[in-house]
């Protein structure tokens, strides 16, 4: 081993601690799949508000809305896949408790990518022709400088903090995802000034001397800022193959949406022990993954 | 005569968008319809059809749908959703898709329904309509044509962009907007109708043009010779009981009328 000294783990609670009120958060995972939960039900518990969220949205959404931490959302979607609608964002958005911004996943991408690149904005034509553009005045149209066609012009989506949920990571930052699909993580914390993922587990750097690990590593150290063991972090979400979506568990939290969210506060983000308020380790081990 | 389901009519002529497809068409095919339709295309007449199995591979044959009983989707390639974002732009794509509502210009609505700044009902976002319909081939499903569906003027948030020229620079039309079919309970709908106007391609097996008519929200385009719904033949009939072992299509509309209207 070199000499080379750095040590990014924290708590769950240490990463909330950096994040401040009126903040931008980009959330890594896709619907109901690999979302950084654990992160978001300390968020909930925490005294955060007016929270800007950018994400492909699911449960950590919904959450995030019925604990009233949303003041504007930027989104494409929120669903839980196997149940198409999201309840607690559908009530919420439908009550007109944040403000939104609505655009196409593509140009969701282009918008992280912008960031990442450092740039005002990407090119596309996607929201041509649509309401995206009405309802979004900010978001201008221009002309090509090489022919008369006209361009999206997608600005940068620019984060404060991205958060991740990832299979394994070392004290360093590194991190790998076993799920075949690493969705957007990586542009999330390309966008953002800082980012934290939680891990299935901790381990060691040479874990990761491995070309099967290394095909699956798509975000670079030098973005990481903290990271923490969370076992079954996404939970109910999936973290594919190690385990699938909890369709009960995300039905059973659907149900709470109109009312009932208070109790389920109560019963399983300020409960002692999560995992044992869901079932417990060998139930969320067993969770098929979900077939579509 | 072969008995058929309402059902396996729409499958089958959903199968046949794609019979002028390019050879090695990506296929978007999202709900249980389009995704049969697709399969069965594959397994017809467009063997080269290029579908997901729903998840994150290319799957070389097509996955039969709901529960596997041990069925093990056959991969042969990566498709996560960067690389479908890639395609999306690169354009051979079709995406067979199931909207809220369309309008008179095909725009199509998957956002919300009333005012926008607190709607009347949230559905699940604009997601990759506003992308698809600018790129790529576009066909919908309905599984109910009636007149909240296909709405007068506009659709509430227009998420998927469709022939309306007044939302366009110089009324000009993207390069890659190109809608193809309609499938509903009730017949096939086409755009090519002057100026892309919606036009009844075919119907179904009993039912009329005035019934259409009466179930749409704006004027649509009477051909001189309106075709009746090509019935699936006992060939596609087969495969699509193969590729829907757990016969879930039966639940696609109530009751699982005939698609002969008695």
């Amino acid at each position: 081993m070199s000499s080379f000294e750095i040590n990014k783990c924290m708590t769950p609670k240490q990463i909330v601690s950096q994040i401040e009120d009126g903040m931008t958060i980009g959330i890594g995972g896709w619907g109901a799949r690999r979302k950084p939960m654990h992160l978001i039900r300390e968020i909930v518990k925490s005294n955060l508000k007016d929270l800007t969220i950018v994400s492909y949205g699911g449960c950590d959404v919904g959450m995030l809305a019925s604990a009233r931490k949303i003041k504007k959302l930027i989104f494409g979607f929120v669903s839980l896949d196997v149940i198409p609608l999201e309840a607690h964002f559908r009530r919420a958005r439908s009550a007109g408790e944040f403000e939104v911004m609505e655009v196409d996943e593509g140009m969701f991408q282009l918008g992280l990518k912008a960031a990442a690149a450092r740039l005002d904005f990407l090119p596309c034509i996607a929201g041509l022709g649509t309401d995206v553009l009405k309802h979004n005045p900010e978001i201008k149209v221009i002309q090509s400088p090489y022919s008369s066609d006209n361009y999206v012009a997608m600005p940068a989506i620019k984060l404060d903090v991205a958060l991740c949920h990832v299979t394994e990571a070392d004290n360093l930052g590194n991190s790998f995802i076993s799920g075949p699909d690493v969705f957007f993580d990586e542009w999330f914390c390309r966008a953002a000034d800082k980012s934290y993922l939680t891990a299935e587990k901790i381990v060691p750097t040479s874990s990761f001397n491995d070309d099967y690990k290394i095909m699956r590593m798509p975000i670079e150290r030098s973005l990481v800022a903290g990271v923490s063991e969370v076992p079954f972090g996404a939970h109910p979400t999936s973290n594919g193959p190690d385990y699938g979506i909890d369709v009960d568990h995300l039905k059973l939290y659907s149900s709470r949406a109109k009312e009932g969210w208070s109790q389920y506060v109560e019963e399983f983000i300020n409960c002692e022990d999560y995992i044992g308020s869901v079932g417990g380790v060998e139930k969320i081990s067993q969770l098929p993954l979900p077939v579509f | 005569m072969t008995e058929f389901s309402l059902a396996e009519l729409c499958i089958t002529a959903g199968s046949e968008i794609f019979r002028d497809e390019t050879p090695e068409v990506f296929a978007t095919v999202i709900g249980l319809v389009p995704r049969l339709a697709g399969s069965l295309a594959k397994k017809t007449f467009l063997p080269g059809l290029m579908m997901s199995d729903g998840e994150y591979y290319f799957a070389h044959e097509p996955v039969p749908v709901g529960p596997r009983n041990g069925y093990m989707p056959v991969k042969e390639g990566a498709i996560g959703y960067e690389r479908v974002f890639d395609l999306i732009a690169k354009g051979n794509r079709h995406a067979f898709v199931g909207p809220v509502q369309v309008d008179q210009y095909g725009q199509m609505n998957l956002s919300c329904i009333g005012d926008y700044s607190s709607p009347k009902v949230t559905m699940l976002g604009v997601r990759g309509l506003p992308g698809n319909t600018v790129n790529n081939r576009t066909s919908m499903f309905f599984q109910s044509h009636n007149k909240r569906a296909f709405v007068p003027g506009e659709v509430d948030m227009v998420s998927g962009a469709g022939y309306n020229p007044a939302r366009y620079p110089n009324g000009v039309f993207p390069k890659g907007l190109d809608h193809r079919r309609i499938i509903t309970n009730l017949c096939v709908l086409d755009f090519e109708g002057k100026n892309k106007a919606i036009r009844v391609r075919s119907l179904h097996p009993g039912v009329t043009f005035d019934e259409v008519q009466d179930n749409t929200g704006f004027e649509l385009i009477r051909p001189k010779d309106l075709a009746e719904t090509v019935a699936p033949t006992e060939i596609e009939l087969a495969i699509i009981d193969s590729l829907d072992p757990n016969n879930l299509r039966k639940n696609i509309f109530k009751d699982n009328p005939n698609g002969r209207r008695l």
